[in-house]
């Protein structure tokens, strides 16, 4: 299996394609519904996310002497962010979408356009995917947003996810709902 | 009826529900993970979800990030003060949260702020039903957003996917919702059918479908019927676990009818996620523990 590991170059994220399964390792930053409208109305964020991977997750934590510890943390839907990925992509020159679900055209079309993937991670799969969070570094908006919408910086270790749209147009869920459609007028 | 008791137990029924994947979802889950050919996805997905299934209940952590809406649904006997049950239930859900076994999940709708004890109003769900028992049955559903946003609600006659009134029609309600679904309910989904009712009605009783073990059948033989067909059509779609492709679309359908208006059809849709985190309990009178009721 490959792997990639934070910061993510161009070159990393164009050598794979979709259907590829992959382990990500190093820094990666949470944010959902509320941080990407936040971006996409203009908001600035205090942290560079350029080569960075936007982690589609609100986690559960609970502090535990002075730090954070991450309880659970798998990914959230991502098509609900559709309306600002494309721009947050081009913007702050994001990498890597990690989530559950996939996105929309915009999207594919910003993924091929400045070379970003998408990795797709095993929904509900919380407890194991913070099993792979080595540490939580850093939160952002903690008191705006709460625990869940939060900008959590966490760094990973052997998480394994599944490369559904890479950066030349190849996308794993167009090819899943053509076939299954195509099962039904069977 | 004893407080700290009833405290105690509902607090623990949080926690396990929270935590501990019923058996009989579990062997659902490895029954299909027979099905699924090695190298593919949706093995790959089956497996890592049969792991984190172990992690968390070996670990005590939430099954998913999204310890969802808190569906509490009480049976109790004559005269019971459901007050003081709404009490200790609100009581529970606070000192749960403050745990770790569920997420700050609960959000003021107008001005977008998160409430930190997931007490608010709505919050948590809980239905009181007066029983014939000296019992109290108590059983909690947690259901995450990701599947409760694909969950859909018809109208029959219904044009465009040609569904008519009928149980035909019912069942291309259920085909057409789990093929917009995808694997976005984090698929395989049990689906749960409400057929009748009104709007309000039939949506709680398609819910309420996903209380029953996976391995039950309707006692209405026309419903039992189209469960067994449902899943296996379902299971042909190839939409598989995440939706990456496979075999396993669906874990179950699980049908219940009520009655309707002459003038109305409705067809409620509850998609539930793979992760089916209900639990129940029984309690005496003074609420201590009995059993647990799955």
């Amino acid at each position: 299996m490959k792997t990639l590991e934070y910061p993510f170059t161009k070159d990393a994220v164009q050598n794979l394609r979709a259907g590829e399964r992959v382990v990500l390792s190093g820094t990666v930053f949470t944010g959902r519904d509320r941080l990407h409208k936040f971006i996409g109305e203009g908001g600035t964020v205090p942290v560079s996310l350029k080569d960075g991977a936007l982690f589609h997750c609100g986690p559960v934590m609970v502090k535990e002497q002075g730090g954070w510890k991450v309880l659970a943390a798998g990914p959230t839907t991502s098509i609900r962010e559709e309306p600002y990925m494309a721009g947050i992509i081009g913007q702050c020159g994001v990498r890597g979408i990690i989530g559950k679900g996939g996105m929309g055209a915009a999207t594919a079309e910003a993924c091929k356009n400045h070379g970003c993937i998408y990795v797709h991670l095993v929904g509900g799969a919380a407890a194991l995917t913070a099993s792979c969070v080595t540490e939580v570094k850093d939160v952002f908006f903690l008191r705006e947003f709460g625990m869940a919408e939060a900008l959590w910086v966490l760094e990973l270790a052997g998480l394994e996810g599944v490369v559904t749209m890479d950066a030349h147009g190849g996308n794993l869920h167009q090819d899943v709902l053509r076939n299954s459609q195509s099962n039904f007028n069977k | 009826m004893s407080k700290a008791l009833l405290e105690r137990n509902l607090f623990e029924l949080i926690r396990r529900t929270s935590t501990d994947l019923p058996r009989d979802v579990e062997r659902a889950l490895k029954q299909a993970l027979k099905r699924e050919e090695s190298g593919t996805h949706a093995k790959w997905c089956l497996d890592k979800m049969l792991e984190t299934v172990a992690v968390s209940r070996s670990g005590n952590l939430p099954l998913c990030q999204d310890t969802g809406t808190l569906i509490f649904q009480f049976r109790v006997p004559t005269g019971c003060d459901t007050n003081a049950l709404a009490a200790a239930t609100r009581n529970a859900v606070s000192r749960a949260t403050r745990m770790g076994f569920l997420r700050e999940n609960t959000v003021d709708s107008v001005t977008g702020a998160a409430y930190a004890t997931n007490i608010a109003p709505g919050a948590p769900q809980m239905i009181f039903i007066q029983g014939a028992r000296k019992t109290i049955e108590v059983r909690l559903m947690m259901k995450g957003g990701g599947s409760e946003n694909v969950s859909k609600q018809y109208s029959l006659p219904d044009e465009k996917l040609g569904a008519g009134r009928d149980l035909a029609g019912v069942r291309s309600c259920v085909v057409d919702a789990v093929l917009q679904a995808q694997g976005r309910g984090c698929a395989p989904g049990i689906i749960g059918v409400g057929i009748g009712g009104d709007r309000v009605s039939g949506m709680a009783y398609a819910k309420k479908q996903l209380f029953r073990r996976l391995d039950d059948r309707s006692p209405v033989h026309a419903l039992a019927k189209l469960e067994d067909q449902l899943t296996k059509e379902l299971n042909g779609l190839d939409i598989g676990p995440m939706g990456l492709g496979g075999a396993t679309t669906v874990l179950g359908v699980k049908i219940g009818a009520l009655s309707r208006l002459p003038a109305s059809f409705f067809v409620a849709i509850s998609y539930m996620c793979w992760s089916l985190r209900r639990r129940g309990m029984l309690l005496g009178p003074e609420g201590g523990r009995l059993r647990w009721l799955y």
